[in-house]
């Protein structure tokens, strides 16, 4: 089904992003998830996961850099995000089977999977579960450490779970009744510049037109209003780079060494140890988290040289 | 048996009372797959108070959601709301209903007057550690209940034993019974084995169990 996609006469234009050419759903077990395709429809296909709290309309700008390489490049927004539906349910399962069954709506052979932040955990993920699917893993600063979890004493550690555990159930109860706070179009791409301080003010209001919308007393972020960041949960996320050394497709990594709000604070040497010999490897210096944004240039052709 | 309805996000939870009299409530969380049934079970009769039971999300007469998604810490969630209809109880739950319950302890420590974990389906999850990945999908999730997502998910997810300890020090710490805990479940896997053998966690029969929680008030 072909959804109602916001066309690049609806937003607010940004040099050299551009909205998708073709946008359709999937159904994933009875959730709606929405699929966006950059590029010649005749062109091999590329699948690119964005970051939690993103949504695909972030890849405007990176996107058509990889289609203008050959590539027909397929985003999706991820459950309660952006345009797919709102579901009871968050887990990265269920990330996981939504990732699919946009992947099987597109092809059943082998293609290049690229993630960003959370979205390259759970296409590393997909590597160890689904290898059939992936021909090459391309990760954009989405590779996590143990350094997330500072150590602290004890008894510090138990008064913050406890504090979190409070919240996380106190906003559940409620969490039936909430709704994302409206603003003006430039109230929410401030809210945003906290959480991506490094990104221009007109590429967060061009986000806002993409992934808000407008109803009579302001603009609201789409995203699932049930959904909050932190929580708690018994996986590490050091866990994830034991996929690493048994990867059977090439790998290219990017780490941007900028250390911001949403990024993981990983540095080089929390990941080398991990790779496979054949990986390729890239911290970037004077890069924070958001590496394809910054520089969609530089990133776009170091993924078309790996790929090439 | 009557029946209310609860709001957990898109999820209407099933929150029934089995039982009624004068002490305080207990509320029973089932095992994974299972709901509450229409009396009060075994040997649960003997309590004295309200027995309540809530159907987990994806179970019995609540809701069965799209696509998965299933984790304890959200089921967590559903019991803390049926607590939050309540007021106050014990708890006593059953497999996955005992994890639930140590959680829901772990956050609510004036509420939660004695957790009782006892035997049953889903007490073990899927293990102390990261595991090989593992895919799942399911061509018989067709909205009926149990949900199979919920059979899957709820069956291989990761339960360290750390972690566990952490909401069992949280109970230890804040709660104001001598003996908040109480383990009657003979099966032990890593995370309870170790709840089992902390100092202030009991272990003793549901009778010796139910004699000291409905002398709690």
């Amino acid at each position: 089904m072909v959804i109602n996609t916001v066309l690049e006469s609806d937003v607010a234009p940004y040099p050299g992003a551009r909205r998708p050419d073709r946008s359709w759903t999937v159904d994933s077990h009875g959730l709606s998830i929405a699929a966006y395709q950059w590029g010649d429809d005749t062109a091999p296909p590329m699948f690119i996961a964005h970051g939690g709290f993103d949504f695909a309309g972030t890849l405007d700008g990176f996107a058509p850099r990889l289609a203008a390489g050959g590539w027909k490049v397929i985003g999706w927004d991820q459950r309660g995000h952006g345009d797919s539906e709102h579901a009871a349910l968050y887990s990265w399962d269920a990330d996981l089977r939504d990732a699919v069954a946009v992947i099987r709506s597109v092809t059943d052979r082998p293609a290049p999977m690229l993630g960003h932040s959370k979205g390259g955990g759970l296409m590393m993920a997909l590597s160890e579960i689904r290898p059939d699917l992936m021909s090459h893993l391309v990760n954009l600063d989405g590779l996590p450490s143990r350094r997330t979890m500072p150590d602290m004493p004890d008894r510090e550690r138990t008064r913050m779970m406890s504090a979190e555990m409070i919240n996380r159930f106190d906003h559940r109860r409620g969490a039936h009744l909430n709704s994302r706070k409206p603003g003006t179009l430039d109230e929410l791409a401030d809210r945003r510049a906290k959480m991506n301080p490094r990104l221009d003010h007109d590429w967060l209001r061009r986000l806002v037109t993409i992934g808000a919308k407008e109803d009579a007393d302001g603009w609201r972020w789409k995203i699932d209003p049930s959904m909050r960041f932190g929580g708690f949960g018994p996986n590490r996320p050091e866990w994830a780079l034991a996929r690493l050394p048994g990867l059977r497709v090439p790998l290219l990594a990017l780490l941007g060494l900028e250390l911001e709000e949403m990024g993981w604070g990983t540095q080089p040497g929390d990941v080398e140890p991990w790779l496979p010999p054949t990986a390729t490897f890239v911290p970037m210096e004077g890069v924070g988290h958001f590496v394809h944004i910054e520089q969609p240039d530089r990133v776009a052709n170091l993924v078309l040289e790996f790929l090439s | 048996m009557t029946t209310v309805h609860l709001m957990h996000n898109k999820v209407e939870l099933a929150l029934h009372q089995l039982a009624d009299g004068p002490g305080h409530p207990l509320l029973v969380l089932h095992g994974l797959g299972e709901a509450t049934g229409d009396t009060v079970p075994a040997p649960w009769q003997a309590w004295t108070g309200p027995v309540w039971g809530l159907d987990f999300t994806g179970h019995g007469a609540s809701t069965v959601p799209h696509g998965g998604g299933y984790t304890c810490e959200v089921l967590a969630s559903d019991a803390d709301i049926a607590l939050g209809h309540i007021g106050s109880a014990t708890i006593v739950g059953r497999g996955l209903g005992g994890y639930i319950g140590l959680m829901v302890a772990a956050a609510r420590p004036e509420s939660v007057r004695g957790l009782v974990i006892v035997d049953g389906p889903g007490l073990a999850g899927g293990g102390d550690g990261p595991s090989s990945g593992t895919w799942f999908d399911p061509a018989d999730a067709d909205g009926s209940s149990p949900d199979p997502f919920a059979l899957f998910e709820l069956s291989t997810d990761t339960r360290p034993a750390d972690y566990a300890m952490g909401f069992l020090r949280l109970v230890l710490a804040r709660s104001e019974l001598d003996a908040p805990v109480c383990v009657t479940a003979m099966v032990r896997p890593p995370w309870l084995a170790a709840v089992a053998d902390e100092p202030g966690v009991v272990t003793e029969s549901a009778e010796a169990a139910i004699a000291r929680y409905s002398a709690v008030g």
